[in-house]
């Protein structure tokens, strides 16, 4: 008798979510982010086809506004890996200058983000999007479905969701409608950490501590990434220990000080940090602003 | 269970193995609003360190402002405040939230309770190992407790934890508590439960949750958190017969072909012979490819690609097993439904089936009885509303490999999809195979074993009415009824007749009961215009069989004779042949000759 381990049962039942959808469906793509969720994605997507590539694209819908390092990673894993990427931008975004400082986040993160990922999907005829959101990101996840059903339009209609029972998907769909599927729905952070570990799951350097120029501004300490950043007044970039727990848009991006550089320190960082969350005494600005950027992201 | 921050620090090596080396429970939390529920998940939250500083803080705020329990955090704040949707009066769905202890991580189906729902909570049952029960100990078993039991049941969990709250209420009563265990237990006996473990609690100040209570020192058993820890987690999966639906074959390059799948139990190594079903080929098992490595064995559970020594024919459906002891395969099904969707089931209509990686076209029969959700009483019924839960036929357009749901969820477990709008419609138990019954020594091979692997009943349709050619019409519109519904029959019309007169006329009698003997729906337009005729062939027939269809409101001629009690009257001035034909299939399925 062997006992499988929560982070056993957790892989097999997402690797069983993608050759369901490969199975079923017609065109699927997989949204890669270069964040650490995607990173377990890919090594999931990797793990289910093999010894064969995933058999579907990778799509990247790039802002503009990612850090360098990110773009810089997924350049090279799509080498190394021989991954069919795909990067789209938003043309009319780009034409006409969109960015967060001139046009705030919510317009950019609509803009960008959002609209981007339409033009994409439609652009490809993608009848399935894998996407790496879990149960445990946000309250209103906890009650989306592992396969999410969109219309022509890409809209969600969070009261008529598919009853799913067992591990019985029902991806079939009307011509034009669409799937989005979250093969991590029933991971936690932890979970994800956790597994990176144990896998040894390349991820984008910045989530590990390292002296970066970081300005604080509105209670968050933002990385001045490049020359866009405009300072304001009595802003002088230092350099600080810092190290990131989500990645997104690097001014939308909080950091956090740290001097975790390793896998287990974020580990032990992470374990005992909210333990001292739980005696209640810091207040994590981190996970608030992390929470709230997922939420403005709209990406799903 | 407290934050091991000593160890953390000091040997993080262990303290990260430890937590990868924990298992996994998914459990179900049932009841309602009023028991505590909200209250119970939040403090199980809340115990467990779960819980984000940001959460505990607006939790400490809102309590101060809304909470109902003055100074003390107000747990159902936590959870029903959670979800903008809730305020959208969405609140009907299962939420999934999570935690985890040093030992275990857990995923919890939050269900919600009111009999509207029973679909929800039947879906957050069945991935649940373990149910909830949730009491309030001043209400004790409610019909609504009932009906949670029935539900999980039904769903196969084994495990409950009858969860006494409000202990405080009823001032630890070690007599009250142990009034409603029993009754609880007497009621739960039929359910099929394997393990009742109650316990008293008071969610709201959070006695036997964690900690052991001082307030019973008479309560012997585990606290929950204590019970959800240690109750064993092994489904048996693994020590019942090796069994994989293959979910798509994987040829990255042509010396590879493998079959990729996740196993639904037992174990498998390199070398075991396997038989695909139903087709029946077998093969041995060369490799088990997970991801770089090529592993020894694999077991229940995990997701895998097997490599076979042999190209046999096997594709995506297809179950592989352990050859010695296969799984059965079969085309009808007596099954039980829950019901899932605003339209009704409409017995006779085709609906898609899908279990495991195999979807078929299934044809749902009448239901046999429904079962009263709140009382498990069968009930009546000419078809399934949302919510309800009846015992049907299905019969499919061909043979699946299947294990009987009390003993595999995942090989007995199906939904219904509606072939228009592609919503999940049902989700369906297969109880047992119909169309091979078992033969006993001996057994003398009948009419109604004939009949029942045709799926259908014996029967004559005996068409009469004045107008030979309105009959003739009217049989083949049935024939072709008929077929369309994949059911067997035969005609008979007065070309056939051999003789003439009375002798032919019996002879053709004794001829529709010969194809009925052979389980045929016979299909008779011979002339028959006095009663004594019909009575004649009538009486050949048993009870039920023979349904006698009057064309009437034409022309009578000479000598003809009306039905005076004719099975089904149709007006042949105001129907066509395919509307009458309809109309008779309709009652050959309320008279379960037909599904």
């Amino acid at each position: 008798m062997r006992k499988l381990t929560h982070l056993q049962r957790l892989e097999a039942e997402s690797i069983h979510i993608f050759r369901e959808v490969v199975a079923e469906c017609e065109n699927p793509v997989m949204l890669y982010s270069i964040g650490k969720d995607s990173a377990v994605l890919l090594h999931l997507a990797l793990k289910a086809f093999w010894p064969g590539p995933p058999p579907f694209p990778l799509l990247h819908v790039d802002t503009g506004w990612k850090f360098r390092e990110m773009i810089a990673f997924r350049d090279r894993m799509a080498r190394e890996l021989n991954l069919n990427l795909l990067v789209h931008m938003n043309p009319e975004g780009l034409a006409q200058g969109v960015g967060p400082f001139t046009h705030g986040s919510a317009v950019h993160t609509d803009v960008m983000k959002t609209q981007a990922l339409k033009q994409a999907l439609d652009a490809g005829g993608f009848d399935a999007a894998f996407g790496g959101a879990r149960r445990d990101e946000e309250k209103s996840r906890a009650k989306e479905r592992v396969f999410s059903f969109r219309s022509a339009r890409h809209q969600w209609d969070p009261k008529n969701q598919r009853p799913e029972l067992w591990s019985l998907y029902n991806a079939r769909k009307a011509r034009g409608e669409s799937i989005r599927v979250f093969p991590l729905s029933n991971w936690t952070e932890l979970d994800i950490w956790q597994y990176i570990h144990l896998e040894e799951i390349p991820i984008v350097p910045l989530y590990f501590a390292a002296k970066r120029p970081v300005v604080e501004r509105d209670g968050a300490l933002i990385m001045v990434d490049d020359e866009r950043m405009p300072l304001r007044p009595g802003e002088e970039p230092e350099l600080r220990s810092v190290r990131f727990r989500t990645l997104g848009c690097y001014p939308l991006t909080g950091a956090v000080e740290s001097t975790a550089t390793t896998l287990p320190e974020i580990l032990q960082e992470m374990l005992l940090s909210t333990s001292s969350e739980r005696q209640g005494r810091v207040i994590d600005r981190d996970s608030i602003g992390s929470m709230e950027r997922k939420k403005q992201e709209g990406y799903f | 269970m407290a934050p091991n921050a000593d160890l953390i620090s000091a040997d993080l090596g262990a303290y990260l193995k430890l937590h990868e080396e924990k298992d996994l429970l998914r459990f179900i939390a049932c009841g309602s609003v009023d028991d505590g529920k909200s209250t119970l998940i939040g403090r199980l939250l809340y115990e467990s360190k779960a819980l984000f500083e940001d959460q505990l803080s607006a939790l400490e705020t809102e309590s101060k402002k809304f909470g109902t329990q003055g100074e003390n955090l107000d747990f159902a704040l936590l959870v029903d405040g959670l979800s903008a949707e809730r305020e959208q009066g969405i609140t009907i769905d299962v939420a999934y939230r999570f935690f985890s202890t040093d030992r275990r991580k857990f995923i919890v189906a939050d269900t919600p309770g009111h009999e509207q729902y029973t679909r929800n909570m039947a879906t957050g049952a069945s991935t649940a190992d373990l149910a909830i029960l949730l009491i309030d100990a001043r209400r004790g078993v409610l019909p609504q407790t009932r009906r949670h039991s029935l539900i999980v049941s039904m769903l196969g969990v084994k495990r409950v934890a009858l969860a006494v709250n409000k202990m405080d209420l009823v001032d630890w009563s070690q007599a009250r508590f142990e009034e409603i265990r029993r009754e609880y237990e007497a009621f739960a006996a039929d359910l099929g439960f394997t393990e009742i473990q109650a316990i008293p609690v008071s969610a709201l100040r959070g006695d036997n949750i964690m900690i052991p209570s001082l307030a019973t020192p008479w309560h012997d058993g585990p606290t929950l958190l204590g019970y959800l820890e240690s109750v064993p987690v092994d489904s048996g999966l693994q020590a019942l017969p090796f069994r994989m639906a293959v979910q798509r074959v994987a040829r990255p390059n042509l010396d590879f072909r493998g079959f990729c799948g996740r196993i639904a139990s037992g174990v498998v190594r390199p070398g075991d012979r396997v038989r695909a079903m139903p087709s029946g080929v077998e093969s041995r098992v060369r490799e088990i490819v997970v991801y770089r490595d090529s592993r020894p064995d694999a077991v229940a559970g995990e997701s895998v690609t097997l490599t076979l020594e042999d190209e046999i024919d096997v594709s995506r459906g297809d179950v592989l097993c352990a050859v010695e002891r296969p799984a059965e395969a079969a085309d009808r099904f007596l099954t039980r439904l829950l019901w899932m969707a605003p339209e009704p089931l409409q017995p006779g209509r085709d609906y898609l089936l899908k279990i495991g990686t195999r979807t078929v076209t299934a044809t749902i029969g009448a239901p046999r009885y429904k079962i009263d959700v709140n009382t498990q009483a069968r009930l009546a019924a000419e078809k399934l509303e949302l919510n309800e839960i009846g015992v049907c036929e299905a019969l499919l357009d061909r043979a699946i490999a299947f294990e009987r749901y009390d003993g595999s969820r995942e090989m007995g477990g199906f939904i219904l999809i509606d072939r228009l709008t592609n919503a999940t419609i049902a989700m369906g138990l297969i109880d047992e195979p119909l169309n091979r019954p078992g033969v006993q020594p001996g057994q003398r091979v009948d009419r109604a074993a004939r009949a029942g692997l045709k799926g259908q009943r014996p029967a004559a349709l005996w068409i009469t009415g004045p107008s030979a050619e309105r009959g003739s019409e009217l049989a083949q519109a049935l024939e072709r009824g008929l077929l369309a519904r994949g059911r067997h029959s035969m005609s008979l019309a007065e070309e056939d007749l051999r003789g003439s007169g009375e002798e032919g006329f019996r002879a053709a009698v004794e001829a529709l009961k010969l194809m009925a003997d052979a389980g045929l729906i016979v299909v008779a337009a011979l002339p028959s215009p006095r009663k004594a005729e019909r009575l004649l062939a009538r009486d050949r027939m048993a009870e039920g069989e023979f349904v006698e269809i009057f064309l009437e409101g034409l022309e009578t001629g000479a000598g003809y004779e009306a039905p005076e009690a004719p099975e089904i009257r149709l007006e042949a001035a105001e129907t066509s042949p395919d509307q009458a034909a309809a109309r008779v299939l309709a009652f050959l399925e309320a008279r379960r000759i037909i599904p």
